[in-house]
């Protein structure tokens, strides 16, 4: 019985998707509904639905913001899920999803629409489901086998979101992201310490990593915590010097000493002068290959 | 079949090409350039040579009875004057320190009375000496010196003046035209963004979406929803915002728009709206609260997980009323949106903007756009007697508290 869940925060439309789904597609089991993207990760990460019906503009986090933690954090042996977004009005989604092949549903959502959604669902399930369901065990019976895994021995469904994910965010590489102009380019950190503030010049900082409100900043000798997210901090730090590998880890490229590929697509990275080990992820994959 | 269109390399282009990218709209305070009507002006001055030839001809049968030679000295004699004329008082323009007292744009092609004076005195000088002596060239006559001819003279600077004024006048009348056009383009522009801001796409179709899945569940709710809709769409796109309403009326406005989106938000909002009786009939300018408020809904509640409360109020103290909008919703440091802080005055919308760093955030540019357009609104209504303030609510529950502080106005 295939399974699914709904992020809506608007409790009506919510409902009345719940109620569309059911009409149209009896099977179906709604597994967890919920009204913001923080709750979507993780009710879909806890269950694992099939599909997922994800609302972009939601509070907590976006549908889009949700479907990256979906493609970053989901764990390996189970396909991810097929995403359908959910939108009133938004032009760059729209065209983003006119080029690729996930569907999209606009607000108000007829219902001759939503046939044709769950159509085109059920045939993706039974067709997708394929090579999801042999590739798993096939790579869990050679779990030595892959140092240099590549993303086309992925799970389809996830290297097409994957590759989705890139273009609707613009992860395209580094030569896409301009750098800051000097002007507004970060050179030293503030961190405040009750009465004291310590001044970290960027150029000793290795890595930044999002941490619930806070960013951590590493250098080499200790950590500082600062308040500021990772969003507003990526515009202020040289693309070329910084590169984001995760959704919440952006790291200086030229402390990374060794880069390995695991099999589910992450990858490792061995910094030098920090005995911690970072992992980038599926998404960010593609800056690491050798020349 | 039309024979093919040949396009000569002379014909000035008429229109683009309809395969070409729409072009930019053009900058808006589009004044011509100094020196972009010299031309024109050589032609008209032309026109003007003739009829002064016309006029020498006709009053002195007896001097030069020929309106060919007239013609030959006027033209030579006027085309020289307009030219170091209208060349010096535009290179004198460029030249001159700064003269106070007027607009950058008519300083820069009109050097002040004195100078103007100058120029006209010994451009025609100027003019005339060379001017009568390309004439005596191209006739073969000889005209006798400038001093000698009075009539002559006083003739050059007469036209010299009166040319001067007309290019002068019709120049200053063209600016003032220019002027007014940009003063009501940007007029227009600023009404259209504030339209756009508030008849957001997501906004209208998350309502209509709500709407037709109340329909087949509750067709009361739906028809009052319904309603609520149209009391906001009329007042946000009919309402003149010009003249006076009552406070009653700005209140009922606000109560429409939260109807709306309590039916949106559900159990995540709570309204409160508080308006005193004996406030009830004070003038107000409409919509004054609803870009406020909806600042309030949009980067303060609906972005929370868990929502919260808004609460509009109007309170007399002694002479003056005040308006607030409150709400326990993210607040103004919330995230990457870089909403402004503390008093907001005409000019800190774009000085915050600059410093939050972040580019092409929409969400910060329509917040900042409602924060202005009330302060703008204020000083062009009320000057310096009426403020608004947008700060960090400071109690227990958080969020933002925007103040409006007005003169107590009459009832209406």
């Amino acid at each position: 019985m295939p399974t699914a869940l709904i992020a809506e925060d608007e409790p009506l439309l919510a409902a009345a998707l719940q109620a569309d789904l059911a009409r149209l597609w009896p099977d179906l089991r709604i597994v967890a509904q919920v009204a913001d993207g923080l709750s979507a990760v993780q009710q879909a990460l806890a269950l694992r639905p099939q599909l997922c019906f994800l609302d972009i503009r939601m509070p907590g986090a976006s549908g889009l913001d949700a479907a990256l933690a979906l493609a970053e954090d989901w764990p390996d042996g189970t396909p991810l899920p097929l995403l359908v977004f959910v939108t009133a009005y938004d032009q760059y989604a729209l065209q983003a999803f006119d080029a690729q092949a996930v569907d999209y549903l606009v607000k108000p959502v007829d219902g001759a629409r939503l046939a044709a959604c769950v159509a085109r669902l059920q045939k993706r399930l039974t067709t997708a489901a394929m090579p999801a369901i042999s590739a798993s065990p096939a790579s869990a019976a050679h779990p030595a086998a892959a140092p240099a895994i590549t993303s086309n021995t992925l799970d389809p469904a996830l290297a097409h979101t994957l590759g989705q994910l890139r273009a609707l965010l613009g992860v395209t590489g580094l030569a896409a992201q301009p750098g800051p102009t000097p002007a507004t380019r970060l050179e030293v950190i503030q961190a405040g310490v009750g009465n004291t503030v310590h001044l970290v010049p960027v150029a000793e900082v290795l890595y930044f990593e999002a941490a619930d409100k806070y960013l951590r900043v590493v250098t080499a000798e200790r950590e500082h915590l600062i308040r500021l997210s990772l969003r507003e901090l990526l515009p202020q730090l040289d693309g070329q010097q910084f590169w984001q590998v995760h959704r919440s880890l952006v790291v200086r490229a030229s402390a990374i000493s060794t880069a390995q590929r695991e099999e589910s697509g992450k990858v490792t990275l061995q910094l030098r002068g920090r005995p911690e080990r970072l992992t980038a992820s599926r998404l960010y994959a593609h800056l690491f290959k050798g020349m | 079949m039309p024979p093919p269109a040949v396009h000569h390399p002379a014909d000035p282009p008429t229109s683009a090409p309809a395969n070409l990218p729409a072009k930019p709209p053009a900058d808006p305070p589009a004044y011509p350039g100094p020196w972009s009507g010299f031309a024109r002006r050589g032609l008209r001055n032309q026109g003007l040579c003739a009829a002064v030839a016309l006029i020498i001809w006709t009053v002195s049968t007896s001097g030069r009875g020929n309106l060919f030679t007239a013609w030959v000295y006027s033209a030579s004699i006027g085309t020289l004057c307009w030219l170091f004329i209208d060349s010096g008082r535009l290179l004198l323009a460029r030249w001159l320190p700064g003269r106070h007292g007027m607009s950058a744009i008519s300083r820069s092609r009109w050097p002040g009375p004195v100078w103007m004076l100058v120029c006209i005195l010994l451009g025609s000088a100027a003019g005339y000496s060379l001017g009568t002596w390309l004439g005596d060239a191209i006739t073969g006559l000889s005209t006798p010196s400038l001093l000698q001819n009075r009539a002559a003279v006083i003739i050059s600077i007469i036209s010299a003046v009166g040319a001067s004024w007309y290019f002068v006048a019709t120049e200053k009348l063209g600016l003032a035209q220019a002027a007014a056009d940009a003063a009501r383009r940007a007029a227009a522009e600023s009404q259209l963004m504030l339209l756009q801001s508030q008849l957001e796409p997501h906004m209208l179709f998350n309502t209509l979406a709500n709407l037709r899945v109340l329909i087949t569940l509750d067709a009361l709710r739906a028809q009052t929803m319904l309603d609520h809709l149209i009391g906001y769409l009329r007042a946000t796109l009919g309402a003149s915002r010009s003249g006076l309403h009552p406070l009653s009326a700005e209140f009922e406005r606000l109560a429409d728009y939260l109807a709306l989106m309590a039916v949106r938000m559900g159990p995540r909002l709570q309204v409160q709206l508080d308006l005193p009786a004996a406030l009830r009939d004070l003038a107000v300018p409409p919509l004054l609260l609803q870009p406020l408020v909806e600042n309030s809904i949009r980067h303060g509640l609906e972005p929370k997980v868990a929502g919260g409360r808004i609460v509009v109020s109007a309170a007399q103290q002694g002479q003056r009323l005040l308006l607030t909008v409150r709400d326990t919703g993210l607040g103004l440091g919330a995230g990457a949106a870089g909403r402004p802080g503390n008093t907001v005055f005409a000019d800190s919308a774009s000085q915050t903007s600059g410093a939050s760093g972040v580019s092409g955030n929409s969400a910060a540019a329509d917040m900042h756009y409602g924060t202005r357009h009330v302060t703008e609104r204020l000083a062009t209504l009320y000057g310096e007697q009426a403020w608004f303030t947008l700060r960090e609510a400071t109690d227990a529950d958080g969020g933002t508290l925007a103040e409006v502080n007005l003169p107590l106005p009459q009832p209406p």
